[in-house]
């Protein structure tokens, strides 16, 4: 994995709340066996008439949203189904990070272990973005700060391990093999007495 | 020792290298579940490193999502209808195969829906820890497992070390009291709990629920909650082993036997929480209070008590987009609104009392004209249940489409799906914008309120035809 130190983009707003999985892309499209593509369908049922063609109210068929990396989304974004296509499907399309007030747990595993960032902030600095679509922020992974234009800066929380591999491009896979010797010591001592 | 909740002692018991300020946890897995849809990367990734699955004998698969539930196509000459989905299929089958996992494929006796055929078999026992590339993984948590759903990246980590890295969650205590009213099922309490807690209320948690009703619950029932702890947002909800997990585990197949059923139960026993154990956060619940529950929203914290009127709460985003969405508006009442489609199935609702309690309402009556029913299985063992006891003789007597086990309508994956625009009373768990098929509007209920409904032809009081 590439790593991954700051992201400095302009803002795509979807200020719905409570976006689970299934919006993020249907499960239509989880006939998949690849990760691959799946940009194409994401937000796939708010983005295309039944026809195929794109709406043009939708707010990622305007040529405002083109090349913004930075998705703002209103609270509980990614609730729902485990589908890890969700960070998959984002992640294709162009995005790298998503700003919340509140990430729904699975999505938020998901998300990091593919390079894609979640960004918890807090409510007034929720509002203020929501309020500003394409406005141009600095995610600063390493100081662990959002930079909004105004000049305000504010730290959002990431877990410790989770920044450390996207920061120096590690696999956390790596580090869970790495610790094989203590699993195997785990298994002949529940053989012996059992848990 | 300090006093200790039954989450507590399920993850120190599985703790194989403990969390640090800089590091998560490494917490072993006993079981991990694998299906069709979330697995084809991950054993792909596999390939690509050279690794192998560590343990397949911790690793159980079979297909529910993607497969159809048409006879013809499962057991016929008939192709799977769906080509990708004939694909996954496929790929599972090989992916099996080269890494040694047993599989319980599409014609064995033994296939369905991944989350009801581990506890059938007694594969799901107290004290685990479970997991799938799933969110309902939490179902398993009623027999005292720590059980829930990861990703895919995840599923291939569990593949390469039957491990994995993991922070460890708060608890929340549901202390559920009283009677349930009759009519009034596992499902009303579950979306009563969430309606009350809110989608995301449990988000970071893992929730227990306690209390004498609880307790009172078949393991029927408890896998109703618990399959639904995701829908507060919690990964995980558990119930504690007692008499009624033993008694249901005893003489499973895969559950352990003579000498050593003796001995796992003696350890099952240890599986409560401590009188005194803190909980980081709690609601109670009075389940004497608790009424058939219907959802009216695009999420299931959107649910409200069957006889009352959608609360008015215009201006409010949220609910303005799902009212726009099912076409309906603040003030109105539910019962009697029209209804389209009705589905009976699925790993919240789709064992075999739930056919009881369907069948109950469907006995000599018939399906509304213009309704569709379509009644499906979890399980082929639960299909061949209700084959012998007579329930599958009144469902179609009453017009039903009785069908092979599989996910089916619950996320219009695999060719069951409801038309957009339609009305769908569900027994399923998520009432998501789109979720089975495109523009498809619907409503989550238990089993007896969707029979009721299925026979009235419109939303109903499953107390009116008891």
């Amino acid at each position: 994995m590439q790593p991954i130190k700051r992201i400095t983009s302009r803002t795509v707003v979807i200020a719905s709340s409570d976006i689970d999985t299934d919006q993020i892309i249907p499960a239509r499209f989880l006939t998949t066996t690849t990760k691959e593509g799946l940009g194409k369908q994401l937000f796939a049922d708010w983005r295309y008439q039944s026809d195929g063609s794109p709406k043009p109210e939708f707010v990622l068929n305007r040529p405002e949203a083109r090349g913004a990396e930075v998705l703002v989304a209103g609270r509980n974004f990614g609730c729902g189904s485990s589908r890890e296509h969700a960070p998959w499907a984002l992640l294709d399309y162009g995005f790298r990070a998503v700003i919340s007030t509140e990430i729904a747990d699975i999505f938020r595993g998901n998300s990091l272990m593919n390079g894609f960032l979640p960004i918890v902030v807090d409510e007034r600095t929720s509002q203020w973005l929501l309020q500003h679509p394409g406005a141009e922020v600095d995610i600063d992974l390493e100081s662990q700060r959002l930079t909004l234009p105004t000049g305000t800066s504010v730290s959002f929380p990431i877990e410790p391990f989770a920044r450390h591999c996207l920061l120096n491009g590690l696999d956390e896979l790596g580090y869970l093999r790495s610790k094989l010797h203590d699993i195997e010591r785990f298994e002949a001592a529940r053989a012996l007495s059992p848990a | 020792m300090a006093a200790r909740t039954l989450f507590d002692k399920v993850w120190a018991a599985h703790e194989v290298v403990a969390q640090t300020p800089d590091t998560p946890a490494v917490l072993y897995i006993d079981l991990h579940l694998a299906h069709e849809v979330t697995t084809p990367q991950a054993f792909s990734m596999l390939r690509s490193n050279g690794l192998r699955v560590r343990r397949p004998d911790l690793t159980l698969a079979t297909m529910d999502h993607s497969t159809p539930t048409h006879t013809d196509q499962v057991f016929g000459n008939v192709p799977i209808k769906v080509d990708a989905a004939a694909r996954q299929v496929r790929q599972l089958e090989q992916n099996a195969a080269e890494f040694g996992i047993e599989l319980f494929g599409m014609r064995d006796a033994r296939r369905g829906i991944v989350h009801i055929i581990s506890p059938e078999l007694g594969c799901t026992q107290p004290g685990m820890t479970i997991v799938c590339g799933d969110s309902h993984t939490s179902t398993h948590g009623a027999f005292g497992a720590l059980a829930f759903g990861i990703g895919t990246t995840e599923v291939g980590h569990v593949f390469a070390t039957q491990a994995l890295l993991q922070r460890k969650p708060k608890s929340f205590a549901v202390n559920v009291e009283g009677q349930l009213p009759r009519g009034v099922s596992a499902k009303d309490l579950i979306l009563s709990i969430i309606g009350k807690i809110g989608v995301s209320g449990g988000t970071g948690h893992v929730l227990e629920y306690r209390g004498s009703t609880v307790h009172s619950l078949s393991m029927e029932e408890r896998m109703t909650v618990c399959n639904m702890s995701i829908e507060a947002g919690a990964r995980a909800g558990m119930i504690g082993p007692d008499e009624v997990t033993f008694e249901y585990l005893k003489g499973k197949p895969r559950a352990p036997q003579g000498r050593e059923w003796d001995a796992a139960v003696a350890r099952w026993r240890s599986l409560v929480t401590d009188p005194g154990a803190r909980f980081d956060a709690s609601v109670d619940i009075d389940a004497t209070r608790i009424e058939p529950m219907i959802t009216y929203g695009t999420n299931p914290g959107m649910v409200l008590p069957i006889g009352s009127v959608i609360p008015d709460k215009r201006g409010d985003d949220v609910f303005d987009k799902a009212m726009r969405y099912m076409g309906f508006h603040g003030g109105e009442a539910m019962l009697g609104k029209p209804v389209n489609v009705v589905f009976i199935g699925s790993c919240t609702n789709g064992r075999l009392e739930d056919l009881q309690a369907a069948a109950q309402i469907l006995k000599g009556r018939k399906v509304a004209p213009g309704v569709r029913l379509l009644i499906v299985p979890g399980s082929q063992q639960i299909k061949q249940a209700a084959e012998a006891a007579g329930l599958a003789e009144i469902f179609k007597s009453a017009g039903a489409d009785w069908r092979e086990s599989g996910c089916s309508m619950c996320l219009g994956m695999n060719g069951d799906t409801v038309e957009a625009g339609q009305y769908s009373i569900s027994t399923s768990n998520r009432n998501f914008e789109g979720r089975q098929g495109k523009g498809a509007r619907t409503l989550l209920v238990s089993p007896l309120t969707a029979a009721a409904s299925a026979v009235k032809g419109s939303i109903a009081d499953p107390r009116e035809l008891m």
